[in-house]
Parts: structure tokens; C-alpha cells; sequence
């Protein structure tokens, strides 16, 4: 099945969640409203045309002005994928956790707000994964900028000048 | 330091005592096995079949407290860091480290951006001998052996001047 | 007999441990020998790859994704160069094509073999891994007559390879593949069809299909738990679409499907597919074409994505790049097979003797710093 038939599915099934379709570029995809992406993913897993039997890659990302996290989906039966994205605002990224719809999603999340501070509700152990527990800040934000330590070691050891 | 280091005046015996201890020590020299990232697979490659780092002497140790070197093998994050020194820690008097590989040494490739990488391994434990490479050859590793027993060659047990 | 008292104590197996394959940490909480629960920690190798890729340009990126799986550097070349190309949309000569298959082909095979011999290790069989090496050292010698690095070679650029094929590596090349492929019977011998092997690893840590796809986990594991499916063959890119080769399933001949066995077996068995298409694809070689006539000068891809999934020997790696037309990726995300395999450890590792414990992350051969990153 093409990706556009599945927004099409998508569309006739939960016309308000759906927010934009962007059909343009290499890769197709259409963004899901925060609130429904959880129940849009269960019924993407369960449906019988569409079966996403498998979450190939969950990734947060940061534009600056708000945040995404992007959903990679593909169906072993019936090999066909799709995208899906969400976006969230940057103050507070907060999302339904879809760790119960495929258990694959327990540790890209985990990664996601590893980096990015994403948070996933329901999440049944949302801890850093990455990174030690008493690590500052989240890495792959835009803003994020390097501490000068950690547990008293240097950190940058840039020379002056030095680039 | 162990406990007949800086007990006893230079005289004849010691020098002979020396020799003697230092030669049982350089020749069967156990390294940790404690690989961390690609450096290890050179250092298994060294302990293979071609290169047979036994001719040496040297043969892995699972455990710390039967080794009397370690080799670390790999690029040391701040995550790690704490667990190489309390296993530095736990090895036994005399000990040894080499640092194999550029990440140990200072970082290696992650030295400008890699903020959870730690900028050289002597920032935790003290270092004897450095092996450069990214990765190091095996034929460099087993130079860094040489190198390092050629260290333990002039040690003695007498007092020294400093301490 | 009075009751007896018992209790659950937690035990840490790891960083530092020689059947955890790197700085893998398993905080396990067992009832005598038996595993009640496992809780991994991961991270003890994170090296800030995607925070890399957002510093430096396209090309420069490649060492680093060597070291990102240092076990089969070339197939992450390969997928990280296929998914800059297809955001680039250009054309690759086909002699190129056919060296990064038979580049990416061999170290499979180098891979596949420090999986096995590194599996005899934890299971306690040390003479298959001193075999195993013996013959990887023979790859690692032709990827440096080519490449000029034993383990990282940075060779497989974008539009192109780094150098062409030196002289004589074909003859060598098939003078390896005749080499190898006797040399698998000996591993037969040695490790598969051992006694004691057999009973450390067949009807243990069984993985169930609808498990496996439920965690993600792909490539030979995949494979072993009966499922058929395979990049390569199911949405063929490169040149695979060429050669002629079967995809490995697990049949459970020994024990059950989805055992430790099968997940060894796999890898057994994928290494003389991989034999075959490299011997395919150095028949079919074109001869004389410019290496690097396709090799753009400035990597500047349009604004847009591109998500692109390959065939590692660890299961299927993808890459995630965001593009906003500057010379270096807005944003650059690595599924990493061996990331999601993990992941299902704390889920089928429930149960199992602690013995039992090391016979499966073992044979579900994880390299952490493709877990990492
Ligand atoms: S020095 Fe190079 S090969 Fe060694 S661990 Fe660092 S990146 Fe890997």
C-alpha cells in the first residue's frame, strides 16, 4: 500500500487528529496531533490492511522553534512503511508514550528524552538511558551548550585559540 | 606500591634481588581483559592466532585481582570513568596501565565535540606507557609491551632519592 | 525440615565482564540461579555520535560511522553513503557498486566470525576463537591492501570508493573464498556439532517470532526465529538484486527455533551466502571505470529527509537524515540493529539460569558501540 492510501486510512478513521500530509520529497510523511498519536498507532498496529507490525526508528528532533518526534513504521506482512510525525512545543515536550503498542518503543523513548527531555507519558520507566543520572541538560538540543565539568573532570579541553 | 619497595638501602643483594624480580615480573605481565570499544577488537586480534601475544608472557585475566596490567582498550567516558579507576583500584600492587589508542591517550577523534567522552584516561589513573593509533596495530600494542617491560627492567626496590 | 528462608539478592554483571561483549552493564536481581529480573544499563560507550554529525560536513562524518559498529565499519559505510546519495539523487558507476558489495560482503564473513568465536568464548570453547581469527586476519589483510586500515578504513565515500582495487586483489580475493569455504566444515567439527556446545545453547533462550518483531529485533536473529526476511532480498538495493544467493532461516535442526543454537547457526551459514555473492560479484566485475568520477566535490543535499535502511550483519541499520541545504546534516539519527536486539534482553532473559544468561547475550551478538553511539 502507498503511504498516501494509508493518511487516506488514516484521515477517514480519525479525521481530527490528523493535522498536515506533506506528500512532497523523498520521503512522505503526515503529522499526527499530540494528543491522538498513541490511539493512532495502536489502530495502525492492529487494523488488518495496515498491520505496522514493527517500530523501525522513533526520533526526536529539535528545530529550534518547536520540537518532533518522527515515527518510522513498517509492516513485515504486507511491506509497506509510512512516517509519521508529531509536533510538540519546545517550553514543555510532552507527548502519549506508544511503548504499549509495540515494546520496541520503550528504549527510543527513553533515548529521546535522554536527549532531546522529551517526555512520554505512561512511559513504564522513563529514566536517561544514555547518559549518567546526574548529567545536566539534553545533549542534542540546539541550545545546548557544554559544561565545564563533570564530577570535577574537565570536560573541553580546548587550547586558547584553538578551533 | 607493594610491601618490600623502599625498604632496604641499594646494595649488592638488591641488585641482584632485582634483577631477579624484575625479570618474573616482565616476563609473565596479565592484562586485564577489559575491552571497550574498537581498540579491543586489536587487542583480541593481538592475543589471535597471528600475532599470539603469549610469547610474551602475557596472558588476559578475566578478574582484576589476578591482574598485574591493564590495558585500556578504548575510549573512556565520564559514564566509565569512575568504574576504571575502583577497577585500577582493585588490581594489586605492582600494576601497570597502558593507555591503547588515541581515545585513552586524549580522546582521540571525539577530542573537540565529544562532550561525554573522557579527553585521556590519566585524568583517573596513572599511565606508564601511551599507544598511538586509531586503532593501534597489533604490532604497535606488542611494541607498547616492550616498551613497558623495558620499564619494569631498570625498577628497583631500593630506596630512592625522592622517597 | 524447618522452612527454609530465601531471598532475592541483585546482582551486577558488567561494565567489566567477559561475557558482556565491551562495557555492557545487567543489573540482575536472581532467586538462587535463577534470573528473576533484568535491568540493562547502556551508555557506558556513548561517544556523542549524533552530536557529531551535526558538527561537521557529509564526507566527514564516514570515520565515524566506522567506529560506530567497529565490527563491520564497511556495511555502515555503506548504508551511510546510500542514504546521502539517495537525498542527493545521483548516479553511481557500477564498478563502484560492485567493490562495496564485495567490500561489504567480506567483512560480514569478518564479522559473522568474531561473533562465533567470541560466542566459544562465553560458552567456554576457547580453540574456535584462536580458528575464527586465523581466518579474519586473512580479510583484514585484503581490506588493507585495498583500504590501507585493518578495522577502520574510512573507504567507501560518497559517490564513490576511495581507491580502486589494487592489482592482484582479485586473484587474492578468490584464492580467500576457496580458502574459506572448507574451513566452515571445520567450524562444523569444532563448535556446532559439539556435545557440550549443543547442550549450553540448543532449547535455550528461546525467542518466539511474534517476540522478536514486537522488539524490533532484525538481521540474523531475526532469521533464527523462523521469520524470512532480509533486506537484501526484500527491498533490494545496491546491486544484490544481481547475485544469485539464498536468505538463511533457521529450521531448528538442533533444539527448537528461536534457540541460542539457531541464532549461532544462522551466522554459520550466512557466512557461505556471503562467500557466494562475493565470488559472484568478483566474476561479474566491470573493468576500467573511474572510482571516483562520481564523487561530488560539495555534499549539499535540498532541504528535505530521508530515511534508508541496510542489511548489517547485526540486523537492519537505518539512517535518519534531516537536510536543510547546508553542507552539514540538521539532524542525523542511527537505528542501530544491535540497540533494538538488546532492548528484548529484559524480557526473554527472564527465567533463565544465569549460565544460561551468558549463552544468550552472546549468540544475540551485540557490539556496544553501535548501541551507544
Ligand atoms: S582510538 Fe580509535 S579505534 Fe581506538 S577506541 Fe578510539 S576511536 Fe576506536
Amino acid at each position: 500500500m502507498e503511504s498516501s492510501e494509508v493518511f487516506k486510512l488514516i484521515e477517514s478513521k480519525y479525521p481530527d487528529a490528523l493535522k498536515s500530509i506533506d506528500l512532497e520529497g523523498i520521503e512522505q510523511s503526515v503529522t499526527i496531533d499530540v494528543n491522538s498519536i498513541a490511539d493512532v498507532c495502536n489502530y495502525l498496529k492492529t487494523e488488518s490492511e495496515l498491520q505496522f507490525t514493527s517500530l523501525m526508528c522513533l526520533s526526536g528532533v529539535d528545530y529550534e522553534d518547536k520540537m518532533e518526534v518522527v515515527y518510522h513504521l513498517h509492516s513485515l506482512l504486507h511491506d509497506h512503511r509510512v512516517t509519521l510525525k508529531v509536533e510538540l512545543s519546545r517550553d514543555n515536550p510532552k507527548l502519549p508514550s506508544v511503548s504499549g503498542v509495540w515494546k520496541a518503543a520503550n528504549w527510543h523513548e527513553r533515548e529521546a528524552y535522554d536527549m532531546y527531555g522529551i517526555v512520554f507519558d505512561d512511559h513504564p520507566d522513563l529514566r536517561r538511558i544514555l547518559l549518567p543520572d546526574d548529567w545536566e541538560g539534553f545533549p542534542l538540543r540546539k541550545d545546548y551548550v557544554v559544561a565545564e565539568k563533570y564530577r570535577g573532570w574537565t570536560i573541553r579541553k580546548i587550547k586558547e585559540g584553538f578551533e | 606500591m607493594g610491601i618490600i619497595e623502599n625498604k632496604f638501602r641499594d646494595n649488592v643483594i638488591i641488585t641482584s634481588a632485582d634483577k631477579f624480580m624484575n625479570w618474573a615480573r616482565l616476563s609473565s605481565l596479565w592484562p586485564i581483559t577489559f575491552g571497550i570499544a574498537c581498540c579491543a577488537i586489536e587487542m583480541m586480534a593481538t592475543a589471535a592466532s597471528r600475532y599470539d601475544q603469549d610469547r610474551l608472557g602475557i596472558i588476559p585475566r578475566p578478574s582484576p585481582r589476578q591482574a598485574d596490567l591493564m590495558i585500556v582498550a578504548g575510549t573512556v567516558t565520564f559514564k566509565m570513568a569512575s568504574r576504571i579507576k575502583r577497577l585500577y583500584e582493585q588490581m594489586p600492587e605492582p600494576k601497570y596501565v597502558i593507555a591503547m589508542g588515541c581515545c585513552a591517550t586524549s580522546g582521540g577523534p571525539y577530542w573537540q565535540h565529544g562532550y561525554h567522552v573522557m579527553k585521556g584516561v590519566d585524568q583517573v589513573i596513572p599511565v606508564d606507557v601511551y599507544v598511538p593509533g586509531c586503532p593501534p596495530r597489533p604490532e604497535s600494542l606488542l611494541e607498547g609491551f616492550i616498551k613497558l617491560q623495558d620499564k619494569i627492567r631498570r625498577e628497583s626496590i631500593a630506596t630512592t632519592q625522592a622517597a | 525440615m524447618p522452612d527454609l528462608k530465601t531471598e532475592e539478592m541483585v546482582v551486577q554483571m558488567g561494565p567489566q565482564h567477559p561475557a558482556t561483549h565491551g562495557v555492557l552493564r545487567l543489573e540482575i536481581t536472581t532467586d538462587g540461579e535463577i534470573v528473576r529480573k533484568i535491568n540493562p544499563h547502556i551508555g557506558y560507550l556513548h561517544r556523542c555520535f549524533e552530536k557529531h554529525c551535526e558538527e561537521l560536513n557529509y564526507h566527514q562524518i564516514i570515520p565515524f560511522v566506522d567506529r560506530c559498529d567497529y565490527l563491520a565499519a564497511m556495511n555502515n559505510e555503506h548504508g551511510y553513503v546510500m542514504a546521502v546519495e539517495k537525498l542527493l539523487d545521483i548516479e553511481i558507476p557500477e564498478r563502484v557498486e560492485y567493490i562495496r558489495v564485495i567490500m561489504s560482503e567480506l567483512n560480514r564473513i569478518a564479522s559473522h566470525l568474531v561473533a562465533l568465536g567470541t560466542y566459544g568464548l562465553d560458552i567456554g570453547a576457547i580453540t574456535p576463537f584462536l580458528f575464527t581469527f586465523r581466518d579474519r586476519e586473512k580479510i583484514l589483510d585484503l581490506f588493507e591492501m585495498t583500504s590501507g586500515a585493518r578495522l577502520l578504513y574510512n573507504y567507501i565515500w560518497i559517490g564513490g570508493v576511495a581507491f580502486d582495487l589494487p592489482n592482484g586483489f582479485v586473484e587474492k580475493c578468490f584464492e580467500f573464498i576457496d580458502y574459506f569455504l572448507p574451513k566452515l566444515k571445520e567450524y562444523d567439527d569444532l563448535l556446532s556439532y559439539n556435545k557440550i556446545f549443543i547442550k549450553r545453547t540448543a532449547e535455550v533462550a528461546i525467542i518466539p517470532p511474534a517476540v522478536a518483531i514486537e522488539w524490533g529485533i532484525t538481521g540474523p536473529n531475526l532469521r533464527a526465529s523462523g521469520v524470512d526476511w532480509d533486506l537484501r532480498r526484500d527491498e533490494p538495493y545496491s546491486i544484490y538484486d544481481k547475485f544469485e544467493w539464498d536468505v538463511i532461516v533457521a529450521d531448528g535442526r538442533v533444539g527448537v527455533l528461536g534457540d541460542s543454537w539457531s541464532r549461532y547457526y544462522v551466522r554459520v551459514l550466512e557466512m557461505e551466502q556471503s562467500a557466494s555473492i562475493v565470488k559472484q560479484a568478483l566474476e561479474g566485475l566491470p573493468s576500467d571505470e573511474n572510482v571516483k568520477s562520481a564523487v561530488p566535490k560539495k555534499v549539499r543535499p535540498k532541504e528535505g529527509s530521508v530515511f534508508f535502511r541496510s542489511e548489517n550483519p547485526r540486523g537492519e541499520l537505518g539512517y535518519y537524515i534531516i537536510s536543510d541545504g547546508s553542507d552539514i546534516p540538521y539532524r542525523l539519527k542511527m537505528r542501530s540493529p544491535a540497540f533494538c536486539n538488546l532492548s528484548a534482553i529484559s524480557d526473554v532473559g527472564e527465567g533463565l539460569l544465569i549460565s544460561d544468561l551468558v549463552s544468550l547475550l552472546g549468540s544475540i551478538d551485540i557490539v556496544l558501540g553501535e548501541i551507544d553511539r
